[in-house]
């Protein structure tokens, strides 16, 4: 058991993508950032100074304290409060935790739909394809937030304001993956063309594998690179659009604030002045979004796939 | 041609059938009409016959295809809200969407073109990687934040201090990096001219372009570094081919190079690229009009969700679903004029 991980450990460290990625100053800057902004969501009941779910702890007499270093700041609350007068801390640690856990939700569901539809249009070909890559087609051209914003405003009239509230992270992952497949579809299936003529594909065909096992066991891994890179992307985007959407009031509710829903509730009180309570988690938003781009334009240059040119 | 033209149009119509089918479920599944129209006092048989009046009670189809009927004439029902027909609701509110959009249009244009072709030019400058880097940067930020910081800088105004205030340097840093604001930020003002119909314009007074300036510089940003990269790739590729070279050769000025012979093979692709963007900007334009209070239809329909307004939230679907359609299969047909190598069939792998 030690000797295998030992010896992957080894490989990896043996790899081009390890090797590139120590000589890439950008990518390790990129990496650290993210790496800690993850962990501090994971984190963020144990780090941060008060629990913003908690009613108990939030006094409205602090609300809209500004930040450390400002006239009428409060050491308690080192990035001041927002208008209800919770830590704006805590707040940002538990809504990134939102929507880190909201975009990588999306990606998985985008991923497993666009891995399963790029690889039936690929290998099949024939009818099953032109219908999957019409639908991607049409989907793509009316671009993924719109979409997104159509069916998060038919979501919240049929369900109701209450109801949303307390489903809203599952329908954002939902709508946000439904929305987004076709850009993961479309990869998958140009590495699937490429692929299935090479000859271990005839060989597994003239040993008499099902095509399921063809599909899954022998060409998926080899179409995982670019699949790993857009997803990267994809990550960032449905970041992105969660924000977009709770922005709107079709996404997080305020009670349960993703970095989108707290910009929001900032944005009513920036005429009086309280800039700190939106452009501080737009500017945690944007060093996310930025540093999982990097990284994305740095796995794309390092594993340099075949990516689909929309 | 005619056989690409027919399968393009085709598609349109197939399109357009289907979202129209998804706005009739939703206004079958979200609406009963019944319940906005009459209080709780009517009983449960008078209910049943005006039901049965109102040809509720009539198959799916039967319904859908009177609803179809009824769009294809302009008519997508009775707004709850204003209480007028929900096209006529739309028609008000799109020239404001409009005008946006040509604002965000023109300042994309302006920009894009000379800078995509100076970094293509010079790559190694190094107003170039900052134009690059920016624009990396541009991609990650949303709209809205945009706008919002935008709203801070130049319509409240921001003091600095900073620096000490007694240094000469300090007290010019200060005031250099302070701004007043002032800019409105908040719907279209009020000297609008009207046009015709019902566009009332902001292009021909100071203050409807006053208002203009933060919604559309928002809106752009969003496009802006999308346009510079297509632009500077699509020139370096360019200037990489024979004919290029050829005149350079001829020994023609090299602005006469770039601006006469290499452009005009670079804006082919991105005005393609770009009708398809200007549809994607629709979207974008929820995020905008929200902000900035813009009297548009994305603010309409935004209102329309709050208020559960279900026939003009369908009416919204409809109309931009045309809009969406229309452009998409215009820009493939100019693409399908002016690039004759394009294939007429669908793609076959």
């Amino acid at each position: 058991m030690t000797t295998a991980t030992l010896s992957r450990w080894d490989r990896f460290r043996e790899s081009f993508l390890w090797y590139s990625f120590k000589r890439d100053k950008v990518a390790i800057a990129s990496f650290i950032v993210l790496l800690s902004m993850v962990l501090s969501a994971i984190f963020a009941p144990l780090l941060a100074p008060a629990d913003p779910y908690d009613l108990a702890q939030i006094n409205i007499m602090n609300s809209e304290l500004p930040p450390v270093g400002l006239d009428g700041s409060d050491p308690a609350f080192p990035l001041g409060t927002d208008a209800q007068g919770r830590d704006l801390l805590s707040t940002i640690l538990y809504g990134t935790r939102v929507s880190l856990l909201i975009g990588f939700g999306a990606v998985v569901l985008q991923a497993a739909l666009g891995i399963l539809f790029g690889l039936l249009a690929g290998y099949l070909g024939g009818r099953v394809d032109s219908i999957l890559m019409r639908i991607a087609d049409v989907q793509l051209s009316f671009s993924t937030l719109m979409v997104a914003i159509i069916v998060g405003a038919v979501f919240k009239a049929s369900f109701g304001n209450l109801m949303f509230g307390e489903v809203a992270i599952y329908m954002l992952i939902f709508i946000i993956g439904v929305a987004e497949w076709p850009q993961i579809a479309r990869t998958v299936r140009a590495s699937v063309l490429a692929e299935k003529k090479k000859e271990y594909v005839d060989a597994a065909k003239v040993m008499g594998f099902r095509t399921r096992r063809i599909m899954f066991r022998h060409i998926l891994p080899n179409t995982l690179s670019p699949i790993f890179v857009i997803a990267t992307v994809q990550i960032a985007n449905a970041i992105i659009s969660e924000a977009a959407l709770s922005f709107l009031g079709l996404g997080m509710p305020e009670t349960q604030p993703s970095l989108g829903s707290l910009i929001k509730s900032g944005f009513d009180y920036i005429q009086s002045g309280s800039w700190w309570i939106s452009l501080i988690p737009g500017l945690v938003l944007v060093v996310l979004v930025l540093v999982i781009n990097l990284l994305g334009d740095w796995l794309r240059d390092v594993m340099n796939p075949r990516l689909y040119k929309g | 041609m005619l056989a690409f033209l027919v399968q393009r149009i085709s598609q349109a119509v197939l399109v357009m059938f289907v979202i129209s089918v998804i706005a009739f479920a939703i206004q079958d599944g979200l609406g009963d009409p019944l319940q906005q129209m009459v209080g709780m006092s009517v009983s449960q048989d008078e209910r049943e016959a005006i039901r049965e009046e109102m040809g509720l009670n009539d198959p799916l189809v039967v319904q859908y295809v009177r609803f179809a009927g009824n769009a294809l004439q302009g008519d997508l029902g009775i707004s709850y809200f204003y209480g007028k027909p929900t096209m006529d609701v739309i028609l008000e509110h799109l020239p404001a969407t409009l005008e946006l959009v040509i604002g965000a249009s023109l300042i994309i244009i302006i920009f894009s073109v000379p800078i995509g072709v100076f970094a293509a030019i010079r790559p190694q400058a190094w107003l170039s990687k900052f134009f690059m880097g920016v624009s990396t940067v541009g991609i990650s930020i949303p709209v809205f934040l945009t706008a919002i910081v935008l709203i801070q800088i130049f319509s409240i105004g921001v003091t600095v201090d900073w620096f000490p205030q007694d240094a000469g340097w300090g007290q010019w840093l200060n005031a250099a990096l302070s701004t007043e604001g002032g800019l409105p930020s908040y719907g279209r003002g009020d000297d609008l001219t009207p046009l015709f119909g019902t566009w009332e314009s902001g292009f021909f007074s100071q203050g409807g372009l006053l208002h203009l300036i933060l919604p559309s510089v928002s809106l752009a940003s969003i496009m802006l570094p999308l346009f510079i990269r297509l632009i500077r790739a699509e020139m370096m590729e360019v200037l990489q081919s024979d004919y290029i070279r050829y005149a350079r050769a001829k020994g023609l000025s090299s602005s006469r190079v770039y601006f006469l012979h290499a452009l005009k093979n670079t804006m082919l692709p991105v005005i393609t690229v770009g009708g398809v963007q200007i549809g994607i900007m629709v979207a974008y334009t929820i995020l905008t009009e929200t902000v900035f209070q813009w009297p548009g239809v994305g603010l309409m329909f935004l209102e329309a969700i709050t208020r559960s307004d279900i026939p003009l939230i369908v009416a919204y679907l409809m109309v931009v679903g045309l809009i969406f359609v229309i452009t998409n299969t215009v820009v493939d047909l100019i693409y399908g004029l002016v690039n004759p190598t394009v294939k007429l069939t669908g793609k076959k792998a």
